[in-house]
């Protein structure tokens, strides 16, 4: 049976164990950090000498650490991508606007053990020759801000941070910047366009890929708060020894927020892919279960962008066998290992790792309805798509909830979506239509069900209208 | 304007690198470089490269002089790449022509991934499908998208008729929108400053005028506020939309957005004739089109000379026309001691006087008041003929001030012409 793995978490919920630096470095905090600044520069075999800074990055590329924020992209291969050769400086941002829906991880790793992050932070930073790094903080954490300027404070008082490192010739220095309440704002190019004081557009990449063309058009490394963490134990325990976490290309440690309808919502730290999609909801340890004499209807698992899936479905997956070969074998939804492979591979995705639980009590409709008016409200109206198409489908969803559906309204809310994703600069195209494809296509039924039960009330009470023909509702206007 | 003699003798670029690529099914072959909006030498965009092959890609908010912004995703083409080996050699067709990966999405391997032609770099081998059925259907999406909530009020648009909207409508439109739902409503006849109106219904989003306003004109004037559907274009608070280039925001407004206070309502378009003229009114001389129906003038328009102008010209020059059609201007011409009545037709006889009069003129008994807005050729020849008469010759000079784009502190064209 799986159980919690509390790496990142070790101390966080340790009755007594503070925010503050004393209390972190009783703890064994910043010695990682001393660590990394007395690399030496090492000879390999094949005669080439490889810098402290390349050690660093040696580890965490060993290590298979994928990113945290969303996409579980390699971090290793983000850093290989740094432009280290433009001669401006090279910025490091940890994107901490953790705004996915169902999402409440960074900000435990925030508020109850901010050292970590910074330590993370400037070993991240050492590692990739940064002198000036960014916190982005979502504007509805002004409390995490608090804190993270506190520890700044502290850090600085005992020179990890500053002038001079612990003597070691390095500078760094760490800025907290509030966001002011966009989920675009996590979008790393929206949110490098908002810390230069512009509005969040995400950025079009090309050109505009921020390895190279970042904050103030410099490369810089938007990194999510969970992975600059991980990366202070990656350094400390070595590449090698973190990768031995999890399962393969899905190494370390990860955590999970689970919330919705189950006894207990929360977060769970656990090796990626040591527990499956069903432990984390129904095990004692995670979740807890669904609520008494309910079952389960649908599963959003990577926070709301990721499409969701149907109770009882099941998916081909690949697994590699005793010989090597990869084969596809069949498994249920609730088995499925959760890491960033296989539930790409069932057709969503890990995200952020955050876990939605919907029981039989769900209404379909209405729940997807709340995501479409979120979408469209935060979409940022750069682009076209994007821009007409999540308020369009947000409207067309709630003209359904307040009764004036069509049959026909499943099919053109599934062509609205698809002609939002892929066309778009920023994923929130994606974000904002997975949710309406996935939703109708493995719930059409209740969509149709809703638009022919509106119809026919309707067209009974034709005679008494002005006219038998369909009234649209009049939607929020958000 | 150029001056031959002072350009220094630079040594020739070095040619640029040409690269093959094929534009439906047709092989070109592009420079690897061309100008950005700045001029400066990038790599060429899919974009260019069709307009090199003669193909049009619709977009709006693409404009060759403005930075891309890449928003309105109207110029969406499908494309496809050589595929490349496990030894990253190209792979091979059974003919011999290199395979080509058409681009998908990751995610959904059976749909096409389009990319913008405006800014998306093309690169050899690369094949780009401006006409394929996915490309169609991009452009289809994107169009009706901003459709829905467009208010579709054309007979009652001043850019009805010049309108990037109708045409791409009619070229690459569908003639029916699926749109059940209630329109987003947003403000109309906003007054954005002295010059221009702004009808935010109207309005694409596409955030040239933004665009062209912060980065050519250098005024931090306007901006988008509210986000998404809601978005909405206007003048930052406190700040006025009066700076001497806001005229053009109206010309580069792909819609009826943006319209101009002296020529709204004024006239259809479609019934101006265009002639291409300069304008007189400072010694810039921006090239321009001047719009005119049965001998009146009704707008100046500027017209591309990446020598004087680029695409632009200054709110001073465009509406200096109105003289043209006063009723107190002298357009005859006479003169009580040549003995010839101010009247229609008199050209000929004036001209007779005033030459016999200067048959019969003694050096230095001559003076001569020239305008230094007539062109330069006819100020060649009156210099000309004030040396045979050792004549004073003068202009009146209009001295004003110049600024950091094209208006020149010499309210003459051709003062030093
Ligand atoms: C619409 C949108 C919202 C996002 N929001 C967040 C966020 O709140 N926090 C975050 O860490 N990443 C977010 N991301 C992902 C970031 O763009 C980026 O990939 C991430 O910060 C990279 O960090 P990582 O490689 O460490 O995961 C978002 C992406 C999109 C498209
Ligand atoms: S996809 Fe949506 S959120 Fe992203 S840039 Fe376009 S309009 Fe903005
Ligand atoms: S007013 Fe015209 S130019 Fe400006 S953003 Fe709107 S459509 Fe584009
Ligand atoms: S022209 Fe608007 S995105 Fe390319």
């Amino acid at each position: 049976m799986p159980q919690e793995y509390r790496l990142i978490l070790k101390h966080a919920d340790e009755p007594g164990y503070t925010p503050d630096i004393d209390c972190y470095m009783r703890n064994g905090g910043y010695e990682t950090l001393k660590k990394a600044l007395s690399f030496q520069t090492k000879d390999l075999p094949d005669g080439k000498k490889q810098t402290p800074q390349e050690q660093i990055r040696q580890e965490v590329t060993t290590s298979g650490l994928r990113g945290r924020g969303g996409a579980g992209f390699s971090c290793g291969l983000k850093w290989s991508l740094v432009d280290r050769k433009s001669g401006k400086p090279i910025y490091m941002i940890c994107n901490a606007d953790e705004s996915e829906p169902g999402t409440f991880k960074d900000r435990q790793i925030i508020h109850k053990d901010p050292h970590q992050l910074i330590e993370g932070m400037i070993v991240a930073c050492f590692g990739n020759d940064v002198h000036l790094a960014y916190i982005y903080i979502r504007g509805e954490m002004p409390e995490g801000a608090r804190i993270l300027n506190r520890a700044l404070a502290e850090a600085r008082a005992k020179n990890f941070l500053g002038k001079n490192i612990l003597g070691k010739g390095y500078d760094l220095e760490i800025h907290i910047h509030r966001g002011a309440g966009a989920y675009i704002c996590g979008e790393e190019t929206g949110l490098i366009e908002s810390l230069e004081g512009k509005r969040a557009y995400p950025r079009i990449k090309p050109p505009y890929f921020p390895a190279i063309l970042g904050l103030y058009m410099c490369p810089t490394i938007v990194n999510n708060v969970e992975t600059l963490a991980a990366v202070k134990h990656i350094v400390q325990m070595g590449g090698a020894e973190y990768a031995k976490l999890g399962t393969p290309n899905n190494t370390g440690t990860r955590i999970v927020s689970v919330s919705g309808h189950v006894k207990k919502p929360g977060y769970f730290e656990v090796e990626v892919g040591k527990a499956t999609l069903g432990e984390l909801i129904f095990d004692e340890k995670f979740g807890g279960g669904l609520r008494d004499g309910r079952k389960l209807k649908a599963i959003i698992p990577g926070g709301s962008s990721a499409k969701v899936f149907k109770a009882g479905e099941k998916f081909k997956v690949k697994r590699k066998g005793p010989d090597g070969q990869l084969t596809p074998v069949e498994v249920d939804l609730l088995d499925l290992p959760y890491d960033f492979d296989s539930l790409q591979q069932a057709g969503s995705m890990s995200g952020s790792g955050a876990i939605i639980v919907m029981d039989d009590s769900t209404d379909i409709v209405a729940a997807l309805a709340n995501l479409s008016e979120f979408y469209a409200h935060e979409s940022c109206g750069q682009c076209t798509p994007c821009r007409e198409g999540s308020l369009w489908m947000s409207k067309a969803l709630h003209r359904l909830t307040n009764g004036h559906g069509r049959k026909q309204d499943a099919d053109y809310l599934i062509r609205i979506a698809q002609g939002i994703q892929g066309r778009t600069i920023c994923a929130f195209g994606e974000a904002c239509s997975w949710p309406v494809l996935s939703f109708i296509n493995k719930f059409k039924d209740e969509f149709e069900a809703r638009g022919a039960r509106d119809e026919a009330k309707h067209s009974s009470s034709a005679g008494a209208g002005p006219s038998g023909e369909m009234r649209i509702a009049a939607s929020p206007q958000h | 304007m150029s001056n031959g003699v002072l350009t220094e003798q630079k040594p020739a670029p070095p040619p640029i690198e040409k690269i093959k690529v094929k534009i439906d099914g047709k092989e070109i072959e592009v420079p690897k470089m061309m100008p950005d909006w700045q001029g400066k030498l990038q790599a060429t965009t899919m974009l260019q490269a069709c307009e090199l092959a003669g193909v049009e890609v619709p977009h709006y908010c693409y404009h060759p002089k403005l930075p891309v912004a890449g928003n309105c995703r109207m110029c969406l083409v499908e494309f496809g790449t050589p595929m490349m080996g496990p030894d990253r050699k190209p792979v091979l067709n059974p003919d011999g022509t290199p395979k080509i990966a058409r681009s998908v999405l990751p995610y959904e391997p059976t749909s096409a991934r389009g990319a913008i032609a405006c800014a998306s770099p093309i690169s050899p081998g690369m094949e780009i499908y401006p006409s394929s059925p996915a490309t169609k259907q991009m452009r289809e999406g994107v169009l009706e998208y901003l459709l829905i909530n467009h208010p579709l009020d054309c007979p009652i648009c001043d850019q009805a008729g010049e309108c990037k909207l109708q045409e791409y409508s009619v070229d690459y439109g569908k003639a029916s929108s699926r749109f059940a739902e209630e329109k987003v409503h947003k403000p109309k006849q906003v007054n954005l400053g002295p010059r221009v109106m702004l009808d935010d219904e109207r309005c694409i989003l596409c955030s040239r005028c933004i665009r062209f306003t912060k980065d050519i004109a250098k005024d931090d004037a306007l901006g988008f506020v509210e986000r998404g559907s809601h978005s909405t274009l206007t003048k930052f608070p406190g700040k006025n939309f009066d700076n001497n280039y806001t005229l053009n925001t109206v010309d580069i407004c792909p819609v009826g957005a943006l319209t101009s206070k002296d020529f709204r309502f004024q006239m259809r378009v479609w019934f101006l004739k265009e002639s291409k003229s300069i304008c007189t009114s400072c010694g810039t001389g921006c090239n321009i089109v001047m719009g005119s129906r049965e001998n009146k003038v009704y707008r100046y328009e500027p017209r591309e000379n990446d020598a004087v102008n680029s695409c632009w010209m200054c709110d001073h020059g465009r509406l200096n026309y109105k003289w043209i059609n006063r009723d107190d201007r002298l357009t005859k011409v006479g003169g009580s001691k040549l003995n010839v009545q101010y009247q229609d037709g008199a050209w000929s006889t004036a001209l007779r006087a005033v030459s016999d009069a200067l048959k019969n003129a003694a050096t230095g008994s001559v003076a001569i008041i020239a305008s230094a807005r007539q062109t330069n050729e006819e100020l060649y020849l009156l210099k000309k003929l004030g040396k045979k008469y050792d004549a004073l010759t003068d202009s009146v000079g209009r001295m004003d001030k110049g600024d950091h784009l094209l208006l020149n502190a010499d309210r003459n064209p051709n003062t030093t012409g």
